[in-house]
């Protein structure tokens, strides 16, 4: 039954975590020190969404990758996604730093699913990352969905079952470590991702160059997404009260990281 | 003054290098990169390093490569590849990003495509057919076996080298029954054959030993055919320990077919349609430039270690409290750690420059070298004296050809150089005279030079710098720099193939019209170095004409190719010289497509003020190179008399250098002030 769906991720980028993140106000508002010189990957959440759904989609069905961010940026970021999974990218030329408002964005992604030609909405998945690795608003998904008229949310979700008869059974993250189970009657429906169950695909040049003979295109005809007049404005910005420290440290013992980690968290 | 925000990101690389418009390659870049600093890094983080045999976790490799799309990258689309067209530059871009992280793991991954170089280069469409398809991974669906193939030239002493006509590998002829393929003999015992461990065929270079068989030649061998097929014993080297490498010994019967290229039989007599060193010219011609560049990639993977160990010197006891110069800048207190991280970091640019420029070169002579060919023999011109010749007849027009290019935009004749340009044998005759320098220059100063600087970076960490546990892993590096000089051809043999190419007319030309471009280029007020660069190079060009028409107090002529106390200096000092300016041709680049592209444009400023003065730094080091040797010759081998213009222009280099040290304290001073990531991003 997954031939018939089409799923649409929606995720963008942010910067590798291994850089140095440092808050700064510019002229725009709060962001990054150096944020356009920083790498960036593919928003981990939405990675694992992405690699959910190509995977969903491997007996039929179609995956769209919907980003909002600068263009430029992004297309460095696909060099490397777009040889991981099959997909289509749609593109939205905007902001896609830690301090963008998720009405704005929610809104302008619901208006760019509404205009995926061949997009049937009736056989819609719609994922995305739970959170963000930018800055974890966990409302955007769901706002799109809203818009979208897709009430039947999921979130936290690790797995998704299809059923024979076009149903699905989804595993939702709760209080606890456990899970919520729900059977789903079928799409449209809305999956805000965890970490899901996949590994990262290895990179496969052959399937990134089959991918970017869309996605060139794509980047090329985005349109800049307009400034919402008025919208969100950040009163104060505080830098983290807690300076993260990188420790390297080699062959340590799963016991005693989890050692490490409760006496940091106990100081 | 300026400020360096980051450290140069790929963005900044793709305009440098040219391939920003190129998503295939920026692609192949990413796929690299994660098998480098993912099962790579973790192999040699692992120790596995520490041993001479091959074994599992090393054959991981060869998956990890497979995977991600490199064992293919040599193919074209109709053999299983992906990229069409010339892919020089894509294999020195892998090469680049796999010997980031380990040198060994970027010869295990070229040494399958060297097995192939001979067959691509000069097989029968049968065999380039045959063997190159196999070699891709089985797509899903396929049951066959994934040939992988070792290149098998050298052989063990008195043999060994490259250079030797002389070969102690044999084929004759097992068995000729009238109207059926010959069956040859092939006998060869190999030295520091990569790939061994797990090949099953062999493109192996032998000379007759039989009357029947007119030439040398090279062919394939596999691990089927009848006879012996001995990989041998692994090889002691303590150096690139993730490539296999053994001495294996063959003794196999195989169908005169697999003479790469072919044969004719002509009056009873087996005529290989090409000698193994026609073979191997062709092929070294292109695979030395990865090699030089797997240096120049230690030397840049280098910088982000050597800066983040400098910070956190005195961080973590007493001597140094937060916030106070000691703690937060550590050794970049200091100059001179400043001053030599610049001079490791410039050399690795320029060795990039030249390396990216050899193989984007490349990658636009192989099909002019290909239509020169189909002129040739639609003419009737064959082998190298006739072809000479022939070329010869061109070399006006490829001199004209070479001022048109040089001239500026409004003074050129625009007709007369799109005429000359739709000349394949005009544009063959300049690239090749130009590559004939670049090539052996990337593969003998990269290695050689770099492999010193290497030195320097360990240093730089002080003991960390020795030990096994050091991010970067330098030790590793430092000496596999060391067999990086020596693979594909020797610094001598470099040196030697340079002091041929490099007093071509039609090099000298284009070398004097370089320095006239950057004495233009300096008068356009560029403050990178340009105009001592532009000295160095006209110094270099008097030095050269001196020495070819002086005789020392013997009679004897100073420029012989036995004289190579003056030869190989003049090709080292070429080196220094071609790639300090085509660092500068790369920042130019830089500053004239920066500010189209988004991501560069903010911080344009700072990037180019940065590279403009490690230009300079590097120019300033070239030119003294330079200069050094070139006075050691002019005045060494005379009685200092009649040297005045020498004088007079040795002078001028030496006044141009006025302002390099201050380029060198403030690209220092934006040195002290990057952003570097928190931790380096392969394991330790």
């Amino acid at each position: 039954m997954s031939a018939g769906f089409h799923i649409v991720v929606c995720g963008s980028l942010v910067p590798d975590p291994l850089q140095t993140l440092e808050p700064i106000r510019g002229p725009q508002g709060p962001g990054l020190k150096n944020e356009m010189m920083l790498p960036a990957i593919l928003d981990p959440w939405a990675g694992h969404a992405l690699f959910e759904a190509a995977n969903l989609a491997a007996s039929g069905g179609k995956v769209w990758l919907l980003s909002m961010g600068p263009k430029a940026k992004l297309q460095q970021v696909m060099m490397s996604v777009a040889q991981k999974a099959p997909f289509e990218l749609v593109v939205l030329d905007g902001p896609a730093g830690g301090f963008t408002d998720a009405h704005f964005t929610a809104r302008a992604l619901a208006e760019a699913i509404e205009g995926i030609a061949g997009l049937d909405r009736s056989r819609l998945l719609l994922f995305g990352g739970w959170q963000s690795a930018s800055r974890g608003a966990g409302s955007t998904l769901q706002m799109v969905g809203e818009r979208l008229g897709v009430l039947d949310q999921f979130q936290g979700v690790d797995e998704i079952r299809v059923q024979d008869d076009g149903a699905f059974v989804v595993k939702e993250r709760v209080e606890g470590g456990g899970y919520l189970v729900s059977r789903c009657a079928g799409p449209p429906a809305v999956l805000g991702w965890a970490t899901g169950n996949l590994p990262e695909p290895p990179n496969n040049p052959q399937l990134g160059m089959a991918n970017m003979r869309l996605i060139m295109p794509a980047l090329q005809r985005a349109e800049p997404v307009p400034a919402e007049p008025g919208g969100l404005s950040f009163a104060s910005v505080e830098l983290p009260k807690a300076r993260r420290e990188t420790r390297l440290v080699k062959d340590l013992p799963p016991a005693e990281v989890a050692a490490d980690i409760l006496a940091w968290i106990k100081s | 003054m300026y400020t360096l925000p980051t450290l140069p990101g790929d963005d900044v690389r793709q305009i440098m290098w040219r391939f920003a418009e190129r998503f295939e390659l920026q692609m192949v870049v990413q796929s690299a990169r994660a098998v480098a600093r993912g099962t790579v890094a973790k192999l040699v983080a692992e120790g596995v390093r520490n041993s001479h045999e091959w074994n599992d976790k090393k054959a991981s490799l060869l998956t990890a490569f497979d995977h991600s799309g490199l064992s293919a990258l040599f193919m074209d689309p109709a053999q299983g590849g992906f990229i069409e067209g010339p892919k020089n530059l894509a294999l020195a871009l892998v090469a680049f990003e796999l010997a980031w992280v380990d040198g060994g793991s970027a010869t295990c991954s070229l040494a399958g495509n060297l097995a192939l170089a001979p067959i691509h280069e000069k097989g029968t469409p049968e065999q380039r057919d045959h063997y190159m398809s196999r070699c891709v991974p089985p797509q899903p669906g396929e049951d066959r076996e994934m040939l992988r193939g070792a290149f098998a030239l050298t052989e063990p002493l008195p043999y060994v080298g490259v250079d030797t006509g002389v070969l102690a590998g044999k084929v004759r002829v097992a068995e000729w029954t009238p109207g059926q393929e010959p069956l040859l003999k092939v006998e060869k015992r190999g030295r520091f054959i990569t790939n061994m461990d797990f090949c099953n065929f062999a493109t192996v270079a032998v000379d007759t030993a039989d009357e029947r068989i007119k030439t040398s030649c090279m062919v394939i061998v596999e691990q089927g055919d009848p006879g012996v097929f001995d990989r041998g014993a692994p090889t002691l080297k303590m150096v690139h320990q993730l490539s296999s490498t053994r001495d294996p010994v063959f003794n196999l019967t195989v169908p005169a077919g697999r003479i790469i290229g072919g044969y004719t039989v002509q009056d009873g007599v087996i005529v290989p349609n090409y000698s193994h060193a026609e073979i191997i010219g062709a092929v070294f011609h292109r695979t030395r430039i990865p090699v030089g560049l797997m240096t120049t990639a230690k030397l840049l993977s280098a910088v982000e270690p050597i800066i983040r160990y400098h910070r956190n010197r005195f961080r973590g006891g007493d001597a140094a409290q937060p916030g106070s110069p000691r703690f937060e800048q550590g050794l970049q207190q200091k100059e001179d750690a400043l001053h030599r991280l610049l001079d490791l970091w410039a050399m690795g640019e320029a060795g990039a420059s030249l390396g990216f420029t050899a193989a984007r070169l490349a990658d636009e002579f192989d099909p002019l070298e290909r239509e020169k060919d189909r002129i040739f023999e639609e003419r009737g011109v064959s082998g190298p004296r006739r072809q000479m010749a022939a070329l010869a007849e061109v070399r006006d027009k490829v001199l004209e050809y070479a001022r048109l290019m040089s001239c500026s935009e409004a003074g050129r004749d625009r007709a007369r150089l799109a005429e000359l340009e739709s000349d394949p044998l005009v544009r063959y005759a300049h690239l090749d005279a130009v590559l004939n320098v670049l090539i052996p220059a990337c593969k003998l100063w990269n290695t050689g030079a770099g492999a010193t600087m290497m030195r320097e970076a360990v240093s730089l960490v002080g003991g960390y710098g020795i030990t096994e546990d050091c991010p970067g892993f330098f030790m590793h590096k430092w000496t596999d720099a060391q067999l990086e000089a020596t693979y594909e051809g020797p610094e001598a043999v470099q040196r030697m193939h340079l002091s041929v190419t490099m007093t071509s007319e039609i090099f000298l030309e284009q070398f004097r019209l370089w320095a006239e471009g950057l004495e233009a280029l300096a008068g356009s007020g560029f403050q990178g170095g340009a105009l001592v660069l532009a000295r160095a190079m006209r110094l270099w060009g008097l030095t050269m004409d001196h020495l070819q028409r002086a005789k020392d107090a013997e009679g004897k002529k100073l420029y012989h190719r036995k004289r190579q106390g003056v030869t190989f200096a003049m090709a080292d000092a070429v080196c220094w010289l071609v790639s300090a300016r085509l660092l500068i041709m790369d920042v130019l680049e830089l500053a004239a497509k920066g500010p189209a592209n988004p991501v560069v444009a903010d911080s344009l400023e700072g990037i180019l003020g940065f590279y403009t003065d490690l230009c300079q730094v590097q120019a300033a080091r070239a030119a003294g190179e330079a200069g050094r040797i070139c006075a050691e010759l002019v005045y060494g081998y005379g009685d200092g008399t009649g040297l005045e213009e020498f004088a007079g222009l040795r002078a001028r280099l030496d006044a141009a250098l006025a302002g390099s040290r201050l380029a060198k304290d403030r690209a220092g001073q934006a040195l002290a002030g990057v952003m570097i990531p928190e931790a380096l991003d392969y394991p330790l």
